[in-house]
């Protein structure tokens, strides 16, 4: 009677990345309502910088109250539905994605495609470049909401680029040969390569090098390369940023074929902390795609109303450019608080500069290296540290032991509290270890004899296990 | 290189629909700077009433300031993107839309699922009901979006239901039979009647008879029964205006497999008058279908502070009475004008009781009684009155010469200068 889009499951909402929520939503902590509830670390929004924001309204009364010197613009927006925007809007927008580029790309408005959210820019963008059954190849880790975001309602398959902790899960060009290999035997037609840049979950930039691994793998094979950047704004330390046009420039690419093949994706949901606004964009070179893309954006126009206030904050460079720098030094700072306190609980981080979240090795907590024990583990922290974080699995990390947990959502306070209970939660894991026996924890490692009485697999993590880690 | 959806024109904007705002676009009237340039009369906007949605706001400024009895709101809504809806405003839309309908239906917000827009709401029940490679049935004249909004990314098929003048463009069982069949002969599995009511181009509601005649080929076919609703808040005369909710319940078929395969699409960009800020919606009773379309919100939910205006602004149980019926008497009014104004011009139009827009009679105007006489006599009427209407053939009508045309979307002054313009146009035809 339904369609199968229905019927079956694959808008994945039934992975473990939502049953956390799930079960968030039904014990939320409150540090005065419910001190033992359950701490959301496992939502990537930015929380850290609304009071600037609130400041800037508070100062620019006209952008909220749909004024514009006082008289009323209410009417021309509510009548204001072009799916090309809100031109002072897209004006804005490319200068503010050019600053966060520290101006070394510069972006024309008429290529900028605006859409309620990257959720739908993504989608569109499949429906613009993929046929149903056509692929497209994601480094690993990946956020998990692109299984349904790029593959839903498209039918497109994604096939995963296996990254590894040997080398901080960098992308390899071997590693982009075996994706597409692999999908070749599946007779997959790939299409392009979707890469998240700043990366959720790794919180990592990409290099120069993976960069230039990308292209020359793009031009070779003739497929697209998508960059969703949503995260751009979000650097705070070295190394800085590289956008995926900055490094076509770099290699002059501009008047060859791939420069049509390659588009951003952004959003202001991370940068700016606005998810609730649905603002989200395609930028690309590509004229037929921006066209095609700019008529599908009417199953998702951003609110006029939006578009408006947004443009009156966006056009303010002075606040910006302060807005920009001190964000950063609060993610900066606030990642810090996260990462120490987890190595005083024993557990190290993916070394990071962007991004909401930190990528946590929990390897030595597993009972085996099985992504069986990955799931036991995010129960346990779930129910017994009251602790929502997300598992690499459903990120589709090759590895079973990482982790996502998110540091930008919630106060200061609470992430104490979130730390005291991690700390907590692995000593208990550690002496049950102790008693019990055949369980590693980062203490024993490398110095105790009973290491003759673990298996292989604990042997060769000892080995390592601190190299890429700060 | 690209999909065959972005190299193809799946998107029906080569269509006269689209040309017409093309060239308006390039030329359009204004009353000082380009009083020769052309009228646009082929846009449903309504813009008869933002006036008293414009002092609401003044007079409400917590709605817009983020304020809440002077508490900031700004964080909440800003970090708002639940796809469930703000409670707020799907509890103040119910009440809305179950006074358009006179509190004949009720609505239920858990059954209600917002989207960016109708063209949203549209396109996403198609993605939930039917797969790629099946077919709607729509009763033409339609509205010519559709081809767009259900066909392009779904891949479903629109199978027309052919309405003729000879009974004022009514849906009849013989026509309802006649495209299940012609769907059958192109193989194509029909998995529902899409309905636009009232109806967009027509201008007027469905009857009691004809909303009988659907439920009982729903409930035959096993199919489901899609009815887009967004000009109900426009209806401004007798017949009152039935929705497909209250047609169901009227045949105490709320207990029956039926009941789970009728779904609403609204949106506030007719009735209130407001399609940028993207508001639509779908209310169904089938508990799958809530869930997967609240699923697919995703791509396209309403912005949070967007939502918060509208809970405020529609909160008013005494402001929503007093817009609705203001509203209704102004697009009565300013239908009156358009029907004289052609009626003096020697035009009729359909009787019609809804909508923002006239289907008008061009026929006797006509070269020949074909589609190609009717693109000429709507290039002439582009060309030569400077008025951009919509032909009957970018909504699928069978018969040709007739048109829409809209007249809530500019002043009372620009609707007389167009109105003269038509009548001086008529005549210079009837002299040659």
């Amino acid at each position: 009677m339904l369609s199968k889009k229905v019927r079956l499951d694959a808008h994945g909402e039934d992975s473990s990345y939502f049953l956390g929520w799930k079960e968030y939503e039904k014990n939320a902590y409150d540090d005065v309502q419910n001190p033992t509830g359950i701490i959301q670390m496992g939502l990537a929004e930015n929380q850290l910088s609304f009071d600037l924001l609130e400041a800037w309204l508070a100062s620019n009364q006209d952008a909220a109250r749909l004024t514009k010197n006082g008289e009323s613009v209410f009417r021309e927006l509510a009548l204001f539905q072009d799916y090309h925007g809100l031109p002072e809007f897209k004006n804005v927008l490319v200068d503010f994605m050019a600053e966060i580029r520290r101006n070394k790309v510069s972006f024309d408005p008429r290529k900028l495609v605006l859409m309620a959210g990257a959720t739908s820019a993504n989608e569109t963008l499949m429906f613009c470049i993929a046929e149903p059954g056509d692929a497209f190849l994601l480094p690993t880790p990946y956020y998990p909401g692109f299984d349904r975001d790029l593959k839903w309602r498209t039918g497109v398959e994604l096939v995963p680029i296996h990254c590894s902790s040997s080398n901080g899960f960098k992308v390899t060009k071997f590693a982009l040969e075996e994706a597409y290999q692999q999908a070749q035997k599946l007779s997959l037609n790939v299409k392009g390569v979707l890469i998240t840049n700043p990366s959720n979950p790794l919180g990592t930039t990409m290099s120069h090098d993976e960069l230039e691994v990308l292209i020359t793998f793009a031009i070779a094979k003739k497929i697209h390369i998508i960059s969703d950047e949503i995260y751009s704004g979000t650097v705070f330390d070295h190394p800085s940023f590289i956008s995926i046009m900055k490094a076509l420039l770099d290699r002059k690419l501009e008047e060859t074929e791939v420069w049509n093949r390659v588009h951003v994706v952004y959003s202001l949901s991370k940068d700016l902390g606005v998810p609730g606004f649905r603002v989200g964009m395609i930028y690309s070179n590509n004229e037929t795609l921006v066209s095609a893309a700019t008529k599908m954006s009417s199953f998702g126009l951003i609110s006029s109303q939006t578009q408006y206030l947004l443009s009156k904050l966006l056009s303010d460079k002075k606040f910006t450019k302060n807005y920009m720098k001190e964000n950063r030094k609060r993610l900066k700072a606030r990642r810090e608080m996260l990462v120490t306190a987890l190595r005083d609980a024993g557990i190290e981080c993916l070394k990071s500069n962007a991004g909401l979240f930190c990528w946590v090795d929990m390897r030595n907590l597993l009972s085996s290296n099985t992504f069986d024990a990955e799931v036991e583990l995010w129960k346990k922290i779930l129910r017994e540290a009251g602790l929502n974080v997300s598992p690499g699995a459903s990120c589709h990390c090759s590895e079973p032991g990482w982790f996502r947990i998110c540091f930008a959502n919630m106060s200061e306070e609470t992430l104490k509290v979130s730390m005291q209970r991690m700390k907590a939660f692995v000593e208990k894991n550690t002496q049950q270890c102790r008693r019990g026996g055949g369980r590693v924890t980062h203490q024993e490692s490398g110095c105790n004899s009973r290491r003759r009485s673990l298996s292989n697999w604990v042997l060769n993590l000892c080995s390592y296990d601190r190299e890429p880690y700060r | 290189m690209l999909s065959s959806k972005a190299m193809l024109d799946g998107h029906g904007e080569e269509s006269p629909y689209f040309q017409g705002w093309k060239e308006y676009e390039k030329n359009p009237y204004d009353d000082v700077q380009n009083p020769t340039g052309i009228i646009q009369m082929g846009l449903a906007e309504n813009q008869l009433s933002l006036d008293l949605l414009k002092t609401w706001i003044k007079n409400n400024q917590d709605a817009t300031r983020f304020t809440n009895n002077g508490e900031s709101m700004f964080q909440d809504l800003a970090l708002f993107q639940d796809y469930h809806g703000l409670p707020a405003f799907k509890n103040v839309l119910v009440e809305f839309m179950a006074e358009i309908r006179g509190n004949k239906a009720s609505f239920d917000p858990r059954n209600l699922v917002l989207m960016a827009g109708a063209t949203t709401a549209s396109e996403t029940l198609t993605f939930c009901i039917a797969e790629h490679g099946d077919a709607f049935l729509l009763p033409t004249p339609y509205y010519p979006g559709y081809d767009r909004d259900l066909k392009w990314r779904t891949g479903v098929e629109l199978v027309p239901i052919h309405c003729s003048s000879s009974n004022g463009f009514k849906v009849t069982k013989l026509a309802l039979e006649e495209a299940y069949e012609h769907a059958k002969k192109l193989s194509l599995n029909v998995k529902g009647v899409l309905i636009t009511n009232p109806s967009n181009p027509l201008g007027t509601t469905m009857s009691h008879v004809e909303l009988d005649e659907l439920t009982t080929f729903a409930v035959a076919k096993k199919i489901h029964l899609i009815s887009d609703e967004i000009f109900s808040g426009t209806v401004f005369e007798n017949p009152s205006f039935i929705s497909i909710i209250e047609a169901v319940i009227n045949r105490k078929l709320e207990k029956t497999d039926l009941w789970s395969r009728v779904h609403i699409v609204y949106s506030l960009f007719k009735d209130l008058g407001i399609p940028g800020f993207r508001v639509g919606m779908i209310y169904s009773n089938n508990e799958r279908v809530v869930s997967t379309a609240t699923k697919m919100s995703s791509y396209g939910l309403v912005s949070s502070q967007t939502q918060y205006l509208l809970s405020k602004l529609l909160s008013g149980k005494e402001f929503r009475e007093n817009y609705l019926k203001e509203n209704r008497n102004r697009v009565k009014e300013r239908r009156e004008m358009m029907v004289v104004g052609l009626g003096e011009a020697g035009i009729s139009c359909l009787k019609g009781n809804a909508g923002l827009f006239c289907w008008v009679d061009l026929r006797n105007l006509l070269s020949s009684n074909t589609f190609t006489a009717e693109m000429e006599l709507w290039k002439k009427i582009l060309h030569e009155a400077g008025l951009n209407i919509s032909p009957g053939a970018s909504c699928h009508c069978s018969e040709p010469g007739w048109f829409r045309i809209c007249f809530a979307n500019m002043s009372p002054e620009t609707l007389k200068v167009s109105m003269e313009r038509m009548k001086a146009f008529i005549s210079k035809q009837s002299c040659m």
